[in-house]
């Protein structure tokens, strides 16, 4: 029987790929698209529990999660653009400039 | 029956995400995020949020995928194909994501243990997902006098009942998110044109 224990350790194994992605890799658009992996960890706790406690909002709430994730990726991406016009790459290292 | 599905799906998120990570090129980190994000729908699905799942496929997969693909078209990724693409703590990363792993699966167990999870008992029944009821007062002319009387109906359908908590219960909210939306367009339009001089 699958439980809303199943979907929660789901949930908690891709936020931490998600974080991991975030630590480990140099690429703006990579550490971008690990953010939405988070987003979506959230998601699926919030739909589990939803689901669990036969309440709608969590429900409402993943709508509402899934509106920001779009903004937060119109205005990533954008500044990744900007990033890459003023740099000409868009690799994290490359962005040192408040480095002490 | 439900179990198979859910371990299928599961799987194919879990491998859909290890892809985005693992992958060099920032095209195939979209295409296993893509994966990711239809197993992540297709969950949804199963879990009685069908109309979430249907947001999940037109918004992630839909738009904000062609975003991604369309930014990594415009930044020209293969003149950085040869030079390593882990950052230079990577190890230290990967350790603070297994540790960081380690403390939310340990609180998961533990909270499993001691029953906080399990005392949550057998799930509801899934029709409450699927309907809701609605309150509103009708007025009627009797005779030259207003009536009016509260009529209670119920709506079935999980659409109908998300409908009717977005804009029933959380209208302001709503409409805070839509004015968010139309500041975050103006924002990526702003952040995209060509003003910036380029420095090095």
């Amino acid at each position: 029987m699958i439980g809303v224990t199943h979907y929660v350790a789901l949930s908690f194994v891709l936020f931490a790929i998600g974080v991991t992605g975030v630590l480990i890799r140099r690429n703006l658009l990579t550490v971008l698209m690990s953010i939405e992996l988070i987003l979506n960890a959230a998601n699926l706790n919030l739909i589990a529990f939803s689901r669990h406690l036969g309440d709608l909002n969590g429900q409402l709430f993943a709508v509402f999660v899934i509106t920001l994730a779009a903004g937060e990726a119109a205005i990533g991406l954008a500044i990744i653009i900007s990033m890459y016009r003023l740099k000409g790459s868009v690799n994290l290292d490359d962005a040192a400039e408040l480095r002490g | 029956m439900t179990a198979v599905f859910f371990w299928l799906f599961a799987a194919v998120v879990v491998l859909g995400a290890v892809g985005v990570v693992a992958m060099r090129q920032p095209v195939h980190s979209a295409l296993f995020l893509l994966l990711s994000f239809l197993g992540v729908a297709a969950l949804f699905v199963m879990a009685r949020a069908e109309f979430v799942g249907a947001v999940q496929v037109l918004v992630y997969a839909g738009g904000i995928m062609v975003l991604f693909l369309f930014t990594i078209m415009l930044v020209n990724v293969r003149r950085t194909a040869g030079e390593p693409f882990l950052h230079t703590q990577a190890g230290a990363g990967l350790v603070a994501g297994f540790v960081f792993l380690a403390i939310i699966g340990g609180t998961v167990v533990a909270s499993y243990r001691v029953r906080a999870l399990s005392d949550l008992g057998e799930p509801a029944s899934p029709a409450r997902l699927a309907s809701t009821s609605i309150t509103r007062t009708v007025t009627e002319v009797v005779d030259g006098k207003k009536v009016s009387t509260t009529v209670t109906e119920d709506v079935t359908g999980n659409s109908q009942a998300v409908a009717w908590g977005l804009y029933r219960d959380y209208l302001l909210p709503f409409e805070v998110a839509s004015v968010f939306l139309l500041v975050a367009m103006i924002g990526a339009v702003v952040l995209g044109k060509r003003t910036m001089e380029r420095v090095d």
